[in-house]
């Protein structure tokens, strides 16, 4: 395949950034993207300049580090995939493709596509664990767990922290990250003794950040690669209701 | 020989550990305060130990190359953790769990670390459970388990095929937690440079900030390391790309003794290669192989579609071969039999380096539901990258590098040849022998951080306790800083053509046709020649653009290729000093007539470690004897 990218170049969090375009002729379709953007990046080395800045680690959609807006989607037009497991099977020959960086006050650029989403950790570091020291823990078993509520938990707990749902809502929230953390241990017996204190610490953590508020877009949901469900923020708002 | 003091205590292997636990030396609260800790990586090792070590009152300061400490490759680990709960009422026991390593390790490790490993398994299930982590339960609200190869008990815990993810969150959140309380200080985005030494001890690092270039120092009382293992030599393996060698590296330079670097895991299970760019190979849990039947056509060379090919037309190998275990043979022989079967023209797919995973009949029997329920997530990656459906046809599956069994020498409480240097989880070589049966990774990793670490870390600190927090204006901390920035200058001046990813790729490529799932001494010498012909084109021929003072990933990745090289050369020296097959090292020259490892335990029932003596010169082995006390050394077999 012979693409056109257009990607966003940004030296520092203080130089104004620019699209710069690039074409790439020999795409295999069955690369993902970062593979591509690996082939452009091998290009630039060898002609000395220099290459795009992108944040990845496992390339197994797991880690969350990677993540960029292509063709105006968190992780690309692909629902429920990564920007590592984007195959560029989805393109056509021809394509022209716009590559930016997650877009989000909270997450100012850093180089290129990479930005700087220690905002996310520092909610986590708010509220976001059950207090118990090591070796403190009863048996496993004597703490049961309807299964439904277990795998809900679950289903909440597979959040991998890329921003994307921030990057996608219009108003930079992190409402659908930061109730999925809440949500897992709000559906656990472990974390219910807790469960006031967290809401309250990591909601004021959020904003005092600067995330904006949740005006329902869904647009978060939509994006998502893990698919967590926007029941998670109604679930976040009960509780934080029950906080007071 | 004082290097090789393993430090096990006496008396019977089942009071081992509560002994010693009830006669080490211990740090007041008060003095804790006063005694800093480093730890290197933030993955379940790393993270668990920083989070135990604060809860007790340390200060500690931990330090990952990601942008969060939630990134750590411990959150790709898929299938479980194995723990000897016995909740199944199947005759689990520490004592078989521990029987199962040393079996599955091929009587390659130490019985009294591994004793260790499964008697603290359960306070590790116990301990992930109250931080919160959703594993598998049962419709009492009891937790769940499954099979994992190499053993018939059903032991392992998991959360679907995410397990590493939600034991690395638990973690993290411990770690949050400590962060909070102001125990723990994080630098993300830090990639350790060196290790400093003052008269002989641990005492701090260099590292390098990945934002802006700038050569930082850090000292303390003792450093930890939890940097992983260095399964990337390979280049294409199921690690992160960014996983690397080079932390420990430069502690084995710095005199800590390198063990058995030659016993890599080569995974069973992984998407097959399929382009020439690939970056990464993509694991498949080995908890498939509980449902799916591993087969390839009976016929060579038969490129019909999979559901088109009868079933007296196809070869189920692994049962055939291995009737006790089937499709649940340990790692090391399941790879081999995929490799075997593959060279002898059996594969299937385009390139003929794949062999079927089929589902077919576990969906007929159990219903697409309970597949889905306990492999979907799995199912689903499968799918997003071939564009096939397992649903609908069998995957097509083949090994890739995976696990470093080797690592840095430890002794039993984790401390490598060097003074106040702690190695753990898959950074050290303790417990898994020459092969690491699934699911004792999550086990392992968790056990030194959480529980082995904060307990033995304070016999030394107790002698420490006099010292006043350590300065990095200190003479050491200066040359070391200068010498990591001379050689940052030499890589970046080199101003060739070539990126170091390419070489890395080259490099990637003799390590897995020379030192990879067989290897025979032929091989193994040839290896060494074209790895130092590579090595030497790389110093001449290597382009980074930019400087040393900005965010600048082709200087990261080339400081890391360029450690691999000589990782490399130390992989091969050992495994042709290695005249045995056992476990995953398999030397063509040792096996049996029917294609099985043949162990030399007369020759090599030892931990070979091995010592740095500088650039260029030939490494020195120390050997360390293993006792076989409890158990009897006989030829593994699970026929």
């Amino acid at each position: 395949m012979k693409l056109t990218l257009k990607i966003w170049r940004q030296k520092n969090a203080e130089a104004k950034g620019a699209f710069v375009t690039y074409k790439m002729d020999n795409v295999s379709p069955e690369m993902s993207f970062l593979e591509m953007l690996d082939a452009l990046n091998k290009k630039l080395v060898e002609e000395d300049k220099d290459p795009v800045a992108f944040d990845h680690d496992c390339r197994e959609g797991i880690c969350g580090s990677c993540g960029m807006y292509i063709n105006g989607h968190p992780h690309g037009p692909v629902p429920a995939v990564t920007t590592c497991h984007l195959s560029m099977r989805y393109f056509n020959d021809g394509d022209t493709i716009r590559v930016e960086p997650w877009r989000a006050k909270p997450f100012p650029v850093i180089k290129d596509l990479i930005v700087d989403r220690s905002a996310l950790d520092k909610i986590q570091t708010a509220g976001g664990f059950i207090s118990v020291n090591t070796g403190a823990a009863p048996d496993a078993n004597s703490i049961l767990v309807k299964k439904k509520d277990s795998d809900d938990a679950f289903d909440s707990g597979i959040c991998i922290g890329c921003g994307a749902c921030v990057a996608a809502c219009k108003n930079a929230s992190a409402m659908l990250f930061v109730s999925a953390k809440i949500s897992q241990f709000a559906l656990l017996p472990q974390g219910r003794v807790e469960a006031k204190e967290r809401v309250r610490a990591m909601v004021d953590k959020m904003d005092v950040l600067g995330f904006g508020n949740c005006s329902n877009t869904g647009a978060c949901e939509a994006e998502c690669p893990k698919q967590i469900k926007l029941t998670n923020i109604a679930r976040m708002n009960r509780e934080y209701y029950k906080a007071f | 020989m004082e290097k090789f003091n393993s430090k096990i205590p006496d008396g019977p292997l089942a009071r081992k550990w509560t002994k010693y636990k009830a006669s080490v030396k211990l740090v007041s609260p008060a003095n804790k305060k006063k005694l800093e800790i480093i730890v290197i990586g933030s993955g379940v090792a790393g993270a668990g130990a920083a989070s135990a070590l604060g809860e007790l009152g340390y200060n500690v300061k931990i330090f990952c190359y990601n942008d969060s400490p939630r990134r750590a490759h411990s959150v790709a680990s898929q299938g479980g953790v194995n723990a000897a709960k016995n909740y199944q009422n199947d005759g689990d026991s520490v004592y078989r769990l521990f029987l199962d390593m040393i079996k599955g390790g091929d009587f390659r490790s130490r019985e009294g670390n591994v004793y260790r490993a499964a008697e603290v398994s359960n306070q590790v299930i116990d301990h992930f459970t109250a931080l919160g982590v959703p594993f598998a339960r049962d419709y009492g609200g009891t937790l769940n388990t499954r099979s994992f190869g190499g053993v018939q008990v059903s032991r392992t815990f998991y959360a679907k095929g995410q397990t590493g993810q939600q034991c690395l969150l638990g973690t993290y959140a411990a770690l949050n937690r400590q962060i909070k309380k102001g125990t723990v200080t994080m630098y993300p985005r830090r990639e350790m440079l060196d290790l400093v030494l003052i008269d002989g001890k641990a005492r701090g690092i260099i590292a390098r900030n990945l934002i802006t270039g700038k050569i930082e120092k850090y000292a303390a009382h003792v450093v930890v390391l939890a940097t992983g293992g260095y399964g990337t030599i390979y280049y294409l393996s199921t690690l992160a790309v960014n996983s690397n060698g080079s932390a420990a590296w430069k502690a084995h330079k710095k005199g800590a003794l390198f063990a058995n670097p030659s016993f890599v895991q080569i995974h069973p299970t992984s998407i097959p290669q399929l382009n020439e760019f690939q970056s990464k190979l993509t694991l498949m849990s080995e908890s498939l192989r509980n449902d799916g039947r591993i087969w390839v056509p009976k016929t060579k060379g038969d490129k019909r579609p999979a559901n088109e090919i009868p079933e007296e037309e196809r070869d189920y190998y692994l049962e055939r071969r291995y009737p006790a275990f089937g499709n649940l043979v340990p790692r090391d022989i399941a790879s081999r039999a995929a490799k075997e079967r593959c060279d002898a023209g059996y594969g299937v797919g385009k390139t003929g380096l794949a062999v079927n995973l089929d589902f077919m009949d576990a969906i007929k029997k159990q219903g697409k539901k309970a597949i889905e329920n306990k492999y979907g997530n799995l199912f689903d990656m499968y799918k997003t990258i071939t564009g096939m459906d397992p649903y609908e046809e069998p995957m097509r599956i083949y090994p890739a590098g995976h696990y470093t069994m080797g690592g840095l020498w430890v002794d039993y409480e984790l401390m490598t040849t060097i003074q106040g240097l702690y190695a753990i989880g898959e950074a050290n070589f303790s417990d898994h022998g020459a092969n690491r049966l699934g699911a004792s990774s999550l086990m392992q990793i968790a056990a030194d951080g959480f529980f082995i670490l904060p307990n033995t870390i304070s016999n030394y600190l107790a002698d420490e306790i006099h010292v006043p927090k350590i300065s990095t204006d200190k003479p050491e901390f200066e040359e070391a800083e200068k010498s990591v920035v001379e050689k940052l200058n030499k890589l970046i001046s080199i101003k060739g053509k070539q990126t170091a990813a390419s070489f890395h790729k080259r490099l990637g490529k003799i390590m897995w046709d020379y030192c990879g799932m067989i290897r025979n001494k032929e091989g193994l010498e040839k290896a060494i020649t074209l790895v130092n012909e590579l090595k030497e084109e790389f110093w001449r021929d290597l382009n980074i653009p930019g400087t040393i003072y900005e965010l600048n990933p082709e200087l990261e990745k080339a400081g890391r290729v360029a450690d691999f090289f000589d990782l490399a050369i130390l992989l091969i020296t050992d495994a042709l000093n290695r005249n045995e097959s056992c476990g995953a090292h398999f030397r063509e020259e040792y096996q049996t007539p029917d294609g099985e490892a043949m162990r030399n335990d007369a020759e090599f029932a030892y931990v070979a470690a091995w010592e740095y003596k500088g650039e260029g010169k030939p490494h020195i082995l120390h050997k360390e004897e293993l006792k076989f006390e409890e158990v009897e050394m006989k030829v593994r077999s699970y026929k």
